[in-house]
């Protein structure tokens, strides 16, 4: 290689340039690169990408509301003296004590709230990586494609099955520090004592997330596919919304089984004595299904997708 | 067409908006043929049968026959209920023609346009009609026959049960029947006594109601108005004239008269119970005043006694709740039918009932019901009968009728349908009829107790002075905060005859039947009342003194059945579980065998970057890189050059693993590359601009971004990229608040973690200022020559010019040419340089050469320099 006949190498550059000259005397006695030591089953550990995710506001202000709406609800239903005679029992249960008022919660929650909350931490954390622009570095370390995949949703799941949690924990806390820690009451006049409460609400939580595992999948498949998270986001969404319309129909009847949103509320069904299975087995089924689908998809897709974010 | 040129037909858009108005266009398709399919052709016809004659006079009766897809099929004669006619049960004709039967509906003698007169449920009339439309169905060609005989069953509601199981006890060739909500003994029904075997208190308002059904009110209106009106049709409707004397005379008095007597004999299944040999269903409705569940107790039992197979299911609806649960009525007769008609049914059957309140549903957050199933009828076909017995306590205490019977005590008023449960709370709003009930309350239970049944208990009646007493009795469900509720408002009249006043006497009471699951802590009360608003009562003051006997014992009913899952649930379960584990396992299969294709190249293993015959091609036959092959060696700092669109950047995101090219392989010190290979732990990138996470500071980016990389924190070298990266302060603040130029550079440091040994940059001088563009381009010849390499990708040629080693020039996916930087920019002559250009040419001139003094250009870029250094 001859000498470039640049002026460079003799001019003063501690003159002129931004950095120190230390710089280029730290290069010019560095050794020859060798092979570092890499395992790709290191890459992208938990630890981190929970870091990367919990600092974001998003993360911050979905837990902030989820921790304040019980508050809200609770200080409603004490200052309007409890709902009416015409709304339904589970309704009308909820400030006669903790477990009571954590159900209701639950109830108003399902169809909506916690959708939104779990699109939004599964749709989001591919997604926004490919609107950073950071995701092709992450790919280029090298973290393999579907071990990438595998901690994003850990951790996303995690943050979902901690914002399932808290919630009707919380709400039970919150309940019974308004209304009272009384006995668990059943729509259906029964009443529970405290172990049986717990556990039924432990059955409960269990089988939304199961329920809610499905709208996970779909969001996690879009934010793999679109580079925008509020497309993941709404698209997951979306599909909970059609296929809760889709439920109402009756003329779909033998069809409408297989809809993922057909056996959302059958958790209630924790309120008999004995607790009924069938429903909530049928619906974990369903779920299952389309959840294995779901990812199924995405991991296949991101495998040898072009990274062009 | 292989999967891959396939996928790549498909990225184009209109292929796609084809695609998916395609899917579309199916799923639209298959949703309605689905519908659609769920409801098969059915013929319907109407034509006039002969019935039996009336005085002489000839009888037609309106029918219509419904004909289903697939012929032969058995056939259903189906009756109305009273007051209707054949266009009351066209729904359920329509269901059961969809599920495979010939129907024949028909209007009963005496209602809509069939002739004749009502003659209730008469051997010589209605069941003689019957029969002669059984003979039309056995004559026609649509209708199944099993050796030479007809397939035939009956089935009706009420009226029309009655009916049905009166034509199967008079006619033979009744293969099935179905009788929902229907007497067993209309003497028992209409003049219900349940604390003994005399005529009760005749239940006038239901009674009332039915007589009432039978006047068509648009014809008298009409005949009226024209001056016609007929005496006979004003008083009697439509009945015949010696049903409608002995009605009324019974009416009148409050007791069946004889002929009453005989006619309701005659018109009941009670009394040809032993003829009736076609397989029976009996549906009773739970919220029924006017047949309770105890009349089909008492077919059902007749039945079993003479070894008939029967079914019992009682039902939510009845005649207090009309229209609830038909849908329920007409798929158990269905599958009854079915089942009777494939041959071999068992005299022993499952029982089905109602629990009302049993179950939260999932749509609304209330209570609904739930439907359970026992193994069988209990006391029938060996199905032993289970009781539990609560105690009732209390006083003896005195109660009083009131003279005329008013204010009597309300419980139910017929035919409003579906206020139960919520009737106790409207009561408090009607007058109270104080001193007319006495009330006895048991403890509170300590395990929850299911009634399903006729509860019984033992009552002992003083009358002060009347020798006969009416009495109605309830049992009440108490809950906790002391509301009461009696069940389905039943209430069972009693009539205790040949009494002495001021002599006891104990009668054994069988209350009414109900489904009631009674929970833990909540009480059961036992109300005895002198009145009933529904009921005729004395009307004479009477006064009564009641006491318990028998110690208070409530022997109460019970059964335990299981919820009637459809299907088997966990195979629901376990079809998940495999889905998941299939998929998983299949998606692992294929990515794992893709990994495996590729092989490494020992002879590349010191070459950093060896590409060959590289094509990446898009949708439409767009060739982004056309076949494109070169090698970087240690040391170099290589440049590649291309005006934009060239195929430079694709060629780098190949090159770093983000896109897969269409053919051609690229080898990093003789590995493969493909996503995710490990290899690239030695390749540091920066491609097409930064990338970092805008809510963190310069520094925790850095930090984050290496430690994703799991190698150990000392081999990043922070300092140096920090230094590199020349941010000063600036590297704590986040991200969101840097400039261009600052996330540039940062990027660049971010690539030279670790001091990888091949750097790649694609386009770094992209917002740096000549200073800073100055220095980058010292940094990567100070890096190349500790033996690394510096893979640079940009258009501007000065740059270039300056800082690399050898240029790659691409241009429309090809590479036009490669080399070194000096070959490529050609030997350009030689300059000679003197310290002293004047002297020099004089020197020149003096030995006869030609040299002019050229004043020389100074680069614009020192220029700068020299004027913005400090």
């Amino acid at each position: 290689m001859t000498e470039p006949t640049t002026r460079v190498s003799d001019r003063e550059l501690s003159k002129y340039a931004a950095t120190r000259r230390g710089i280029h005397e730290r290069l010019a006695e560095l050794d020859a690169g060798r092979a570092p030591e890499f395992n790709p089953r290191h890459t992208l550990r938990l630890r981190v990408e929970f870091v990367r995710q919990l600092k974001r506001r998003r993360t911050q202000i979905t837990f902030g509301l989820l921790l304040v709406l019980p508050i809200i609800i609770a200080i409603a239903f004490k200052a309007g003296g409890g709902a009416g005679s015409q709304a339904p029992q589970l309704v009308g249960l909820a400030n006669s004590g903790g477990f009571n008022f954590a159900l209701f919660t639950e109830f108003a929650s399902v169809g909506f709230l916690l959708v939104v909350v779990v699109a939004l931490f599964c749709g989001d954390t591919v997604a926004s990586e490919a609107g950073w622009s950071s995701l092709r570095y992450l790919l280029a370390q090298p973290v393999p494609r579907a071990r990438l995949l595998k901690q994003k949703l850990i951790v996303a799941g995690t943050l979902c099955v901690a914002a399932n949690v808290l919630l009707p924990v919380w709400a039970f806390v919150v309940g019974g520090t308004f209304f009272g820690w009384h006995p668990a009451r059943s729509p259906i006049g029964g009443s529970f004592g405290s172990g049986p409460s717990v556990q039924r609400l432990g059955i409960i939580v269990i089988y939304v997330c199961l329920q809610l595992l499905v709208v996970a999948s779909l969001a996690f498949l879009l934010s793999v596919s679109v580079d925008n998270p509020l497309g993941a986001v709404g698209g997951a969404v979306m599909l909970h919304v059609v296929s809760s319309i889709l439920d109402q129909i009756t003329a779909l009847d033998p069809y409408r089984k297989f809809l993922p949103t057909h056996f959302s509320y059958a958790w209630v069904d924790t309120l008999s004595t004995p607790i009924r299975w069938d429903d909530m087995f049928r619906g974990t089924g369903v779920a299952l299904v389309y959840a294995a689908v779901f990812f199924g998809y995405a991991w296949l897709r991101f495998d040898r997708k072009d990274i062009t974010s | 067409m292989r999967p891959a040129a396939l996928r790549e037909r498909l990225r184009s858009t209109r292929a796609r908006v084809i695609a998916a108005l395609v899917v579309l266009v199916v799923v639209a398709g298959a949703i309605a043929l689905a519908v659609a399919s769920s409801s098969p052709n059915v013929k319907v016809s109407s034509r006039f049968l002969a019935g039996t004659p009336e005085d002489g006079r000839p009888v037609r009766l309106d029918t219509s026959l419904y004909l289903p897809e697939t012929t032969p099929a058995p056939a259903v004669l189906l009756s109305h209920g009273f007051g209707g006619d054949k266009s009351s049960v066209a729904g359920e004709a329509r269901t059961l023609a969809e599920n495979g039967f010939v129907v024949l509906t028909y209007s009963a003698r005496g209602f809509g346009r069939s002739g004749g007169d009502i003659h209730f449920v008469s051997p010589a009339y209605e069941v003689k009609d019957g029969s002669r439309l059984l003979d039309y169905l056995a004559g026609l060609p649509q209708v199944k026959k099993v050796d030479g005989r007809p397939q035939l069953a009956t089935a009706g509601g009420s009226y029309g049960g009655g009916l049905s199981l009166m034509i199967a006890a008079y006619d033979h060739r009744v293969g099935a029947v179905a009788a929902d909500i229907t007497w067993n003994d209309l003497s028992h029904a209409l003049f219900q006594n349940a604390g003994g075997s005399t005529p009760g208190p005749f239940k006038k308002l239901w009674a009332g109601n039915l007589f009432a059904a039978a006047f068509d009110r648009q014809q008298l209106v009409r005949a009226a108005r024209a001056g016609r009106a007929d005496p006979a049709a004003t008083s009697c409707g439509r009945f015949a004239p010696s049903v409608c004397a002995a009605y009324q005379a019974s009416a009148a008095a409050g007791a069946p008269t004889a002929a009453m007597s005989r006619l309701m004999a005659e018109a009941s299944p009670a009394s040809v119970i032993d003829r009736i040999k076609a397989p029976t269903l009996l549906t009773q409705g739970e919220q029924d005043s006017l047949f309770p569940l105890g009349e089909a107790d008492a077919t059902a039992r007749g039945l079993a006694a003479h070894g008939t197979p029967v079914r019992v299911v009682w039902r939510t609806g009845g005649h207090d709740a009309s229209g609830v649960g038909d849908g329920t009525v007409t798929s158990e007769a269905i599958s009854w039918f079915h089942t009777v008609f494939a041959g071999g049914v068992k005299r022993e059957q499952r029982f089905r009932f109602a629990e009302q309140a049993g179950v939260v549903s999932a749509a609304t957050g209330d209570a609904s019901e739930q439907v359970l199933q026992a193994g069988g009828y209990p006391g029938i076909a060996g199905t032993p009968r289970r009781t539990k017995t609560v105690t009732v306590e209390g006083p003896p205490q005195p109660i009083a009728s009131p003279a005329g019977g008013s204010p009597s005590v309300i419980t139910n008023i017929p035919g409003l349908g579906g206020i139960s449960g919520r009737f106790d709370s409207a009561l408090t709003l009607l007058p109270a009829a104080p001193g007319q009930t006495a009330t006895f309350v048991s403890g509170r239970l300590d395990h929850e107790l299911l009634i399903a049944g006729q509860p019984t208990v033992r009552l002992t009646i003083t009358s002060r002075t009347a020798r006969d007493a009416v009495l109605f009795v309830g049992l009440r469900d108490v809950s906790n905060d002391s509301s009461s509720t009696l069940p389905s408002q039943l209430i069972a009249p009693v009539r205790v005859t040949g009494l002495t006043p001021g002599v006891a006497k104990t009668v054994t009471v069988r209350l009414p039947g109900v489904v009631r699951k009674v929970l833990v802590n909540h009480r059961v009360a036992l109300t005895v009342s002198a009145s009933d608003f529904a009921y005729d009562g004395p009307s004479d003051p009477r006064q009564y003194l009641i006491a318990l006997a028998g110690g208070g014992v409530v022997t109460v009913p019970t059964a335990s059945g299981t919820t009637i899952s459809g299907g088997s649930p966990i195979a629901w379960l376990i079809v998940g579980i495999i889905a998941m584990l299939v998929v998983g396992g299949g998606v692992g299969a294929v990515l794992v065998r893709r990994r495996l294709v590729l092989k490494p190249r020992p002879d590349l293993a010191e070459v950093p970057v060896a590409i060959e015959s590289l094509v990446k091609e898009y949708a439409g036959g767009y060739r982004a890189v056309d076949d494109i092959t070169f090698r970087v060696e240690p040391g170099q700092v290589v440049g590649l050059l291309g005006p934009n669109g060239a195929g430079k950047t694709t060629a780098l995101r190949v090159l770093v693993g983000l896109i897969t090219p269409t053919s051609g392989s690229v080898h990093v010190f003789g590995q493969p590359v493909v996503p995710g290979a490990p290899v690239l732990a030695r390749v540091g990138a920066f491609i097409e601009g930064p990338g970092f996470l805008p809510h963190l500071t310069g520094r925790e980016n850095l930090r984050l971004y290496w430690a994703a990389t799991g190698r150990p924190a000392h081999d990043a070298d922070f300092d140096t990229a920090l230094d590199i990266a020349g941010l000063g302060a600036s590297v704590d603040r986040r991200v969101r608040t840097y400039s261009h130029g600052m996330k540039q550079r940062l990027g660049i440091a971010q690539a030279m973690l670790g001091l990888p040994e091949v750097l790649v940059l694609d386009e770094p001088t992209n917002g740096l200022d000549p200073p800073q563009i100055a220095e980058m381009r010292e940094v990567l010849q100070d890096y190349a020559r500790t033996g690394r390499t510096v893979l640079v990708s940009s258009h501007l040629l000065a740059e270039v010019e300056q800082t690399c080693t050898h240029v790659v020039v691409m241009h429309k996916g090809r590479i036009v040419a490669a080399g070194p930087t000096v070959e490529i920019a050609g030997a350009g002559g030689v300059q000679l340089a003197v310290p002293d250009p004047v002297e020099a040419a004089r020197v020149l001139a003096a030995a006869g050469i030609l040299a002019e003094a050229v004043p020389a250009r100074r680069a614009l870029e020192d220029v700068f320099l020299e004027l913005i250094g400090d």
